[in-house]
């Protein structure tokens, strides 16, 4: 490639070779997926709100300041104990816009629906879809549909978009999280993953698994009204808590320090979570997030957050340190330290 | 939970770790049998309450490492064809072949799905009598019972759409190849406390007056591995070489019969070629004359078929035969969280979750910390730590 090329397309992605696939890891929400975003999406859309990695993007039009995020919802099976893909799609977006302390005001949606799908069960959905949206004081205001051939499909795929006003006096991103900062999480881990899994597989445990699927904005918006200084907020999703921490600490070049003994995990995902060989820090998450809140708040915030509940069990799990390492330092209950990772692909279940 | 916080609570641990350095005079090199058993001592950093006499090295125990690149090319060329559902444990989609790996034969359209049990294989087969249904049957003593069971089921009920590709390794004969090895430094084995549950351990005592090794059977939880630990080092210190059982509440003498029946009417022994170190004879397990018409190699007519000497894997250099054996640690490798990482994998200890080179990875630790630093599982770990914090911080500039 001669200099000339290069100056043309100085942000051009690696090059793939003719047999790179995507595969199923690239969706996981952990090194994978972070490696798709950094190597091959963000070189092509290389813009400042799209580097901030935060969930999602902050936009100024005149003197309003607007959050706006996207999200797709590919869930199977369609509906699990304790939610379903239309709750889904509505909380999604609602939750990445209260990250940026947004207040949810309209919502978009586009439905794939797959030739041969049952209208009742599509009815079914959106009156799940519609009741989010009532609850969470958000507005489906525009849409699309379009149909697949059979088996090219899953039933139903859902994209939604969401338009939120950000606050004049709330900044709320990776960048402003402080040494000194408590780690607030607002719930136990794990529960929406494996209660998924569990359905999917036909895995029955003596201890019930419900989804904690849920809208997160009105802790939220409480903290905020209440003078709380939230310095940042990360809904944990795919990749679970373990990969919003280790994403986090890297995008503010901070070091955080976590606890294992202060991390609640309810009995029912422990126990599958065991089974199965999996680490529920790394389970997939509908309804909780982490917040960073100056040491002094902490005790307010968490009396604020624990009269939610959605929030109940709100606890301090972590610190962030002195140092500017951008990492996790996690210390097990056993009472040893290491590194926490990002999830490299899929977590699989053991084999013995 | 009952049964598992018990056994990985600081202040007991403290107290075992202090009885395990009170008892050691003389530096000792310990092999934990099962790749389970390197998960937890990483991932609970076992090594950092050992005094720095102990060494711990990990051994041949994941079934996904040591499939012999045979199986996942046969298991491949299977996969990719028309008409086949080919089920497997998911660890072993990302496992390289000579060429690719079987999640790349997923993403080209292959019918791949990934089961809990051989159980769900058969009753795919059951649901889909037009298709081939395929289960890669990989493992050691502990996964032999229950597709024993598949293959027994599948005949008494004359699903004859089913099959097996089976890998099954033994663990007795390995231990005592190493001992054989003139290399060895293993000077104590802590042996895999899941496989004597089925086998029991009646064939150790002959291996450890032979070699003159003690073996203690252990269980999974870092209390289990501290204790199993201690009682290794204090027969050492005191110049026994005996069968001990760490694991009792789990492990009996004659372990699980009604299993062992399963297995010995299904399979019959062979040799066996371990990834990366070799043929070892009478280590493996294969369908018996019986059940022949469900050994997938038979029925797909790959008996004979050979990888090509000049694979990929091999020729990268990765150390895994080396590592399993207790001669190297993961961060000896060269390619070692470069070219070979959990997503990119050279080698199969980097794919599976039982592999010594992903649990060196996923549980990395820091460096500049006596702690760390003294601590013979990490000690050469320095190389790694730089590297991986000087990539991490190209990523993030990347951002």
């Amino acid at each position: 490639m001669t200099k000339e090329q290069i100056d043309i397309n100085p942000t051009c992605p690696l090059p793939f070779s003719d047999n790179e696939r995507i595969l199923l890891g690239h969706g996981s929400g952990g090194q994978l997926s972070h490696q798709l975003l950094t190597e091959l999406i963000y070189p092509y859309f290389d813009n400042p709100m799209l580097a901030t990695g935060h969930d999602s993007a902050l936009l100024s039009i005149g003197e309003q300041r607007l959050a706006f995020t996207t999200d797709s919802f590919v869930v199977s099976p369609l509906f699990f104990p304790g939610g379903d893909i239309g709750k889904l799609a509505v909380y999604g977006t609602v939750n990445d816009l209260a990250m940026s302390g947004a207040k949810a005001l309209y919502l978009s949606c586009s439905l794939i629906l797959e030739e041969g799908f049952p209208m009742n069960t599509l009815s079914k959905v959106l009156a799940s879809m519609s009741q989010a949206a009532k609850e969470t004081g958000i507005q489906l205001v525009t849409g699309d549909t379009k149909v697949v051939e059979k088996g090219k499909g899953d039933g139903v795929y859902i994209n939604t978009a969401g338009i939120g006003v950000v606050p004049h006096d709330v900044y709320i991103a990776p960048q402003h999280i402080q040494q000194g900062d408590v780690i607030i999480l607002s719930g136990d881990i794990g529960r929406h993953g494996m209660a998924v899994m569990a359905m999917r597989e036909g895995l029955e445990f003596d201890n019930p698994l419900n989804s904690d699927c849920a809208a997160l904005s009105d802790p939220i918006h409480t903290l905020l009204n209440e003078g709380i200084a939230i310095h940042c907020l990360r809904d944990l999703t795919r990749g679970g808590l373990a990969t919003a921490l280790v994403e986090l600490a890297e995008t503010a070049e901070k070091t955080f320090i976590v606890e294992e003994t202060a991390i609640p995990v309810s009995e029912a995902v422990t126990g599958a979570c065991e089974m199965l060989g999996l680490d529920p820090c790394y389970v997939a998450n509908e309804g909780r997030f982490i917040a960073f809140i100056p040491a002094a708040q902490a005790e307010t915030a968490l009396t604020l957050l624990r009269d939610h509940s959605v929030s109940a069990t709100s606890c301090i799990i972590g610190r962030v340190d002195e140092d500017n390492k951008s990492q996790v330092i996690y210390k097990t209950t056993t009472g040893s330290e290491r590194l926490m990772q990002r999830l490299p692909g899929e977590q699989l279940p053991r084999i013995c | 939970m009952k049964y598992m916080h018990e056994y990985r609570q600081a202040v007991t641990i403290r107290q075992l770790a202090d009885k395990i350095a009170a008892v050691t005079r003389q530096h000792w090199t310990i092999m934990e049998v099962c790749g389970g058993q390197t998960h937890a001592i990483v991932k609970y950093g076992l090594q950092q309450f050992l005094p720095a006499q102990i060494e711990l090295v990990h051994g041949p125990g994941c079934p996904v490492c040591v499939t012999s690149i045979d199986i996942i090319d046969k298991a491949i060329d299977i996969a990719a064809r028309p008409n086949v559902i080919f089920c497997s444990f998911g660890d072993m989609l990302r496992v390289p072949g000579s060429e690719k790996d079987l999640q790349s034969v997923k993403a080209l359209g292959g019918d791949i799905r990934i089961v809990y049990s051989p159980m769900d294989a058969l009753t795919l087969a059951q649901h889909h009598p037009d298709k081939e249904v395929v289960f890669l049957a990989i493992g050691f003593e502990t996964t032999a019972p229950a597709n024993a069971m598949a293959a027994y089921q599948a005949r008494k009920k004359g699903i004859n759409n089913f099959s097996l590709l089976t890998s099954q390794f033994l663990v007795p004969p390995a231990i005592e190849a190493m001992c054989q090895s003139p290399q060895s430094r293993i000077q104590g084995f802590l042996a895999a406390g899941h496989v004597c549950a089925i086998t029991g351990y009646e064939s150790y005592p002959k291996l450890a007056e032979k070699y003159g090794v003690p073996i203690v059977v252990t269980g999974f939880e870092p209390l289990d591995i501290l204790q199993g630990i201690f009682l290794c080092i204090q027969q050492l210190e005191q110049g026994r070489s005996e069968v001990e059982n760490q694991y009792s509440r789990v492990v009996r003498q004659q372990g699980n019969l009604p299993a062992q029946q399963m297995i010995n009417e299904v399979f019959e022994c062979q040799s066996q070629s371990w990834r990366g170190i070799g043929h070892i004879e009478q280590s493996g397990l294969k369908l018996s004359e019986a059940f022949r018409p469900f050994d997938a190699e038979q029925k797909f007519g790959l008996r004979d078929k050979v990888s090509s000497a000049n694979n990929k894997y091999d020729t990268a250099g990765c150390i895994s035969g080396d590592i399993m054996q207790g001669l190297k640690k993961p961060c000896d490798c060269i390619h070692f969280g470069k070219q070979c990482r959990p997503e990119s994998p050279i080698g199969a200890p980097m794919v599976s979750s039982e592999g010594a080179c992903a649990a060196y990875y996923r549980y990395a630790t820091f460096n500049e910390s006596d702690t760390f630093n003294k601590n013979a599982a990490f000690n050469k770990s320095d190389t790694f730590n730089k590297s991986t914090t000087s990539e991490k911080t190209t990523t993030r500039r990347d951002q």
